[in-house]
């Protein structure tokens, strides 16, 4: 009798407790809603509008009085333009460059600073530096040390390198080295992302590494594995999950990164991304409709590329 | 009595290895941002004649750079100061509003188990992940039917619509570390919930709130490319990065361009390694599992 009450009791205080949670989760929830409502949703609907439909920035006045004129015309000219391919191109190889790079380079340093050395909070710290530097002032420090006439790059390179005249590095497309030819511009751009976003990867990788017991490293050891033996065998199986989601995520990423190549190169020197070809289509073109058919067909080809990557990592999860 | 030597411990080669690499990498990350920073207190002259001497001599230091970047043109400057307040003014309102309906959000995704939740979750990350550059057409055209694209309040929403997703996700990280059973005992107090969560959660979670705070502000602070898709057209609401990027179309000596990139980046790093290490908890506190 008391046991059965004592049991109806606490079910009330459940249930009182879960509706109580109902009600002020959408409480609390509201306020965040409201914003992804005005500022996502209902965006990302009208970007399909906008994409089948003709629209300028001179009808932005009489928007919502008018009919829409619906059209295919946007993706026509879009897939028919071959500039829209190149810029396609010239935007995977650069996400897929800087993906490599920037998670390469942080699981180096991360790896380097695993051991503790005196003075490593600090090492740690200034290695963060370019991460959190304005990206403005990032570029105006790049720009000047590359510049032609006064940047100390060209300037060392004619001094002590034997270059001939000064390279501009901001917008030479190709240019052979050793008789190979390199798209120039195109990779210092990769390096100046590379430059910036690789603490993120640091960051996480240490922040992986303080979770890997060096027990199992420690046997090993014993057993007489080297040390080049266990991070390749041991630890970097550990490390397998926090790298692909700072592929997946710096992928995403740099493939809609508009800043970092407009403000260094305008888009020359065959550095057009697809982000620069959609601000193009606006602001010069003032074409909204040609812009969200641009946008558009970038997120498709993106959530293709997820949609591959998520069914692969899946097939391996499995296999495994 | 010798320690025992661990077995983990590397041999003398590899160690030096790893310490050139540390050096080459700390030259690499820190000597650009040194050597923007030496030449802003150099004449634009000096820079131009020797490039390659990049410490300035005693009697040609010249902080001339600072002064004329920040003065407005009617003293002859270039008039950064008036874009740093307006970064100022935007970054702060941006911080204020972001975080109040942040901390609302976050704590619901982290304690309470409402119905919707997952979908919420979900949609706040997909939102988080989502190619941000094609919402900025849609983003501007309906600014630009409301009237605000030509005002630093349009840009103010569009950085508390940027922010938030960032924001709740970071301080969800905070409010899950932090112990349930606080909060349960002030219910069972009778505690309401808003009460509940001016006087326990926020005392507890307060060093993860100004981390994100601080992390907001350094992203609203940043900004360039709806600056410059809103606010091109009129000097007087440019942002400080906007600023520079367009006094570097008119022909301003690189010193200057310099001096003003040295003195906004200041706060945001003095900012950061304020709250550096909790920053760094919220921020990879999803990848240690």
């Amino acid at each position: 009798m008391t046991t059965a009450s004592h049991r109806t009791s606490r079910r009330e205080r459940h249930t009182t407790r879960s509706r109580r949670d109902n009600r002020n989760g959408l409480i609390l929830t509201a306020p965040t809603l409201v914003v992804v409502l005005l500022a996502s949703i209902l965006p990302l609907l009208l970007v399909i509008v906008f994409a089948f439909s003709e629209i300028r920035l001179v009808d932005i006045p009489r928007l919502g009085t008018e009919p829409i004129d619906w059209t295919l015309d946007n993706f026509r000219r879009a897939l028919a333009n071959p500039s829209f391919w190149q810029a396609l191109g010239t935007t995977l190889l650069y996400s897929t460059l800087t993906m490599v790079g920037s998670v390469g380079v942080g699981l180096v340093l991360a790896l380097a600073l695993r051991r503790p050395f005196r003075g490593r909070g600090i090492v740690r710290a200034l290695l963060l530096v370019p991460y959190v530097l304005p990206i403005i002032a990032a570029v105006t420090i790049w720009q000047t040390m590359l510049n032609p006439q006064y940047g100390i790059v060209n300037a060392f390179g004619r001094e002590f390198l034997g270059w001939e005249s000064a390279v501009g590095f901001l917008n030479t497309t190709t240019t052979e080295v050793w008789g190979v030819p390199i798209p120039l511009s195109l990779l210092v751009v990769v390096l100046f992302e590379i430059w910036t976003s690789a603490p993120l990867s640091f960051l996480f990788i240490t922040a992986r590494l303080q979770g890997v017991t060096p027990s199992i490293e420690e046997a090993a050891a014993l057993d007489g594995a080297n040390g080049f033996q266990i991070t390749t065998r041991i630890v970097m199986p550990q490390l397998m999950g926090v790298i692909l989601l700072l592929c997946l995520l710096r992928f995403i990423w740099t493939f809609q990164s508009f800043n970092e190549i407009y403000l260094l190169t305008e888009g020359a020197g065959g550095t057009q991304v697809m982000a620069l070809k959609v601000y193009t289509e606006l602001v010069t073109r003032a074409d909204i409709g040609s812009a969200a058919a641009y946008g558009l067909l970038m997120s498709v080809v993106l959530v293709a590329l997820l949609a591959v990557y998520v069914a692969a990592s899946r097939r391996k999860v499995d296999v495994e | 009595m010798t320690r025992r030597r661990s077995p983990l411990a590397p041999r003398p080669a590899a160690q030096v290895g790893r310490f050139v690499l540390i050096a080459v990498a700390l030259v690499i990350a820190i000597g650009p941002v040194l050597y923007g920073f030496l030449l802003s207190l150099r004449p634009y002259s000096a820079v131009v004649q020797n490039p390659l001497d990049v410490w300035p001599a005693l009697g040609e230091l010249d902080f001339s750079g600072y002064t004329s970047a920040m003065l407005d043109e009617s003293q002859g400057g270039f008039g950064l100061g008036r874009f740093v307040l307006n970064s100022l003014l935007v970054a702060l309102g941006t911080v204020v509003l972001s975080i109040v309906v942040s901390i609302l959000g976050a704590y619901a995704a982290a304690r309470l188990r409402y119905r919707g939740r997952g979908m919420v979750n979900g949609i706040i990350l997909g939102i988080y992940l989502f190619p941000g550059i094609v919402l900025s057409v849609p983003l501007f055209v309906l600014l630009a039917r409301a009237g605000l694209t030509g005002s630093l309040v349009g840009l103010f929403f569009v950085y508390v619509a940027a922010t938030v997703p960032v924001a709740i996700y970071m301080m969800r990280n905070y409010f899950l570390a932090l112990p349930e059973s606080v909060e349960e005992a002030a219910i069972i107090d009778g505690a309401s919930l808003p009460r509940m969560l001016r006087s326990v959660v926020l005392p507890i979670a307060l060093p993860g709130v100004v981390a994100t705070a601080i992390y907001v502000f350094m992203i609203a602070w940043n900004e360039y490319f709806y600056a410059l898709l809103f606010l091109v057209q009129d000097r007087s609401l440019w942002t400080a990065p906007l600023g520079i990027a367009q006094l570097a179309d008119f022909n301003v000596p690189v010193t200057v361009l310099l001096a003003g990139s040295i003195a906004i980046t200041i706060p945001v790093i003095l900012l950061f390694f304020l709250a550096q290490r909790y920053l760094v908890d919220g921020l990879t506190a999803g990848a240690e599992k």
